[in-house]
């Protein structure tokens, strides 16, 4: 299963605090590790939200939201996409991961969606398009 | 409750581990099976004790020592049957404290090299091809006997005893667990490749539907595809391999409509290709290339998928490049089923004519009861305008194929062709 592994931002990571020496050896050590396993597809580490902007939707209404954002805790300061087994294995990865953050902080692990996941929702879409293609190959 | 828990917990760790910790065994003791037993040892004692004092800082360290521990102690006790039974006086005491010194020793050897020695060793072609397919995905990719089993669509008797038979003969070839050397090297590592992509196409093949586990059999080999490409990082086609099969697990989700029937490449919504794999394996591809490995077979397949990958829309696929692609993969893997693809790559290429013409030239014999000759033939002929010639054709691979959704599609096609 494929998850999104989101590093929770905290204070410094919005001031834009850089990690230390140390702590970048420990993540680069700790990145090789998931890459020499096969887990790791991507990631990268985000800068703070004052660089970022939101759009917010409102029916046709389209408002561009200049960073910094509130509520720092839920805001995202960095993320892989892992290939693991299961919940159980991304949940033993992360545990070996150093403490990304200067003080207390937290990683949240998400499964992705997979095309199982969909079951029927997905196929009134799914066989209007395969009937399409059908059609197009079969009229070629 | 809590105890299955972190039962799934401390064997999640054991997982992570379990590769590395059978390699360093088998390197120690020469016994795969044997390896295998104490790294199962370990796995019991940490599922005892770590729930109480909780996961160690270096858990793979922790069960190395604990299987190592397992390992001194049967030594020792072997060396008291000895005893018992031989009754040699003097020299055992040093023997034995030379076993374990060799123990020690050799436990802290280059841990990626070992890694790789086992891969080498389960995939040795001593073995069947099944029986090599099974022995990785149990040591390296950790899976148990009955997802195997399910996996392959055997049941779990017979891969467990495939497995035991396997380590059986690999314990009697007498093997170093040593990554091999010069001319030697190549031949064994053609052998791993093979294993990898066999265990991928399993889940290629795997439909709808069917147990979770098959196509989960893709993710794995794509694993140990991406772990050997990490320990052969020089290897032009360790990286076409991957390629290969990033390029291909893209289009996982995009191969087959809703009711199970697969949707040709050419007819796909490509925007359900996953980017992400793609990326993946354009860059694998580029490796593969830049180390001097582009004609290499799996290679040049991967160069053919990244062609298709790259086109965002099928019109816009480079048809040209592919067929010469199919020129140079027809020299180094000649088959005529390659020849068939050739010769509709280059009907795509360079006109309907041409395509007739290299279709001609496959020996029908090998080809004769396969529906896609016919079907391409038809094909050619209906782009040409020669639709009667088309409507036989079609007729022909309708008559071939035994599948029903296939034969429908076929008919379609000739009725097309008019009368």
């Amino acid at each position: 299963m494929r998850v999104m592994v989101l590093v929770k931002a905290t204070e410094d990571s919005e001031a834009g605090r850089m990690p230390t020496t140390e702590l970048l050896e420990a993540m680069g050590k700790f990145n090789e590790e998931l890459v020499n396993a096969g887990v790791m597809l991507a990631g990268d580490g985000l800068k703070p939200s004052s660089q970022g902007k939101r759009v917010a939707f409102d029916g046709p209404g389209r408002t561009v939201i200049d960073g910094p954002f509130a509520e720092t805790r839920e805001l995202v300061a960095g993320f892989w996409v892992w290939e693991v087994k299961d919940m159980a294995e991304a949940v033993a990865w992360v545990k070996r991961c150093p403490n990304p953050m200067f003080g207390p902080s937290e990683i949240e692990i998400r499964p992705v969606y997979e095309m199982a996941d969909f079951g029927e929702a997905l196929t009134p879409e799914l066989a209007e398009l395969h009937d399409r293609t059908r059609e197009k190959a079969g009229t070629r | 409750m809590a105890t299955a828990e972190s039962h799934r917990a401390v064997e999640a760790v054991f997982r992570i581990e379990q590769a590395r910790l059978i390699a360093g065994l088998a390197r120690t003791v020469r016994d795969v099976g044997l390896a295998e037993e104490l790294a199962q040892d370990a796995l019991v004692i940490a599922l005892n004790e770590w729930p109480k004092g909780g996961v160690p800082l270096n858990p793979g360290a922790w069960l190395m020592a604990a299987a190592k521990r397992r390992a001194i102690d049967g030594l020792r006790r072997e060396t008291m049957l000895a005893k018992k039974h031989a009754e040699i006086a003097r020299d055992r005491e040093t023997e034995r404290d030379a076993g374990v010194e060799a123990i020690e020793a050799a436990i802290d050897d280059d841990i990626g090299d070992e890694l790789l020695g086992l891969i080498f060793t389960a995939c040795h072609p001593v073995l069947a091809a099944e029986s090599r397919a099974a022995l990785t995905l149990r040591l390296i990719g950790g899976l148990t006997t009955d997802e195997i089993a399910r996996a392959f669509l055997s049941s779990e008797a017979t891969v467990a005893q495939r497995i035991v038979r396997a380590k059986r003969t690999l314990g009697k070839a007498g093997l170093t667990f040593a990554v091999p050397r010069g001319k030697e090297r190549d031949e064994r590592l053609a052998s791993v490749l093979e294993v990898i992509y066999l265990i991928f196409n399993e889940g290629y093949a795997a439909t709808a539907g069917e147990d979770l586990i098959r196509p989960a059999l893709c993710a794995e080999a794509q694993r140990l595809g991406r772990i050997l490409a990490r320990l052969m990082p020089d290897e032009p086609e360790v990286s076409g391999l991957l390629a290969l099969m990033e390029i291909q697990a893209s289009r996982l989700n995009a191969r087959t409509g809703p009711d199970g029937s697969p949707i040709p490449l050419t007819e796909q919504n490509r925007a359900r290709w996953d980017q992400l794999l793609i990326r993946r394996g354009l860059a694998a591809l580029s490796r593969a290339e830049a180390l001097g490995g582009g004609s290499g077979a799996y290679a040049l397949q991967a160069a053919l998928a990244a062609c298709h990958a790259r086109a965002r829309k099928a019109e816009e696929t480079d048809w040209r490049r592919i067929a010469a692609l199919y020129d140079r993969l027809r020299d180094v893997m000649p088959s005529p089923v390659i020849d068939l693809n050739r010769a509709v790559a280059h009907s795509m290429a360079f006109g309907p004519e041409a395509g007739l013409t290299l279709l001609g030239e496959i020996a029908d014999a090998a080809l004769r009861n396969y529906a896609p000759l016919p079907a391409a033939k038809g094909d050619c002929l209906f782009r040409a305008g020669r639709l009667a010639e088309a409507k036989v054709e079609f007729e022909r691979a309708a008559g071939l194929t035994r599948n029903a959704r296939e034969k429908a599609f076929f008919l379609g096609r000739a009725a097309a062709c008019g009368t």
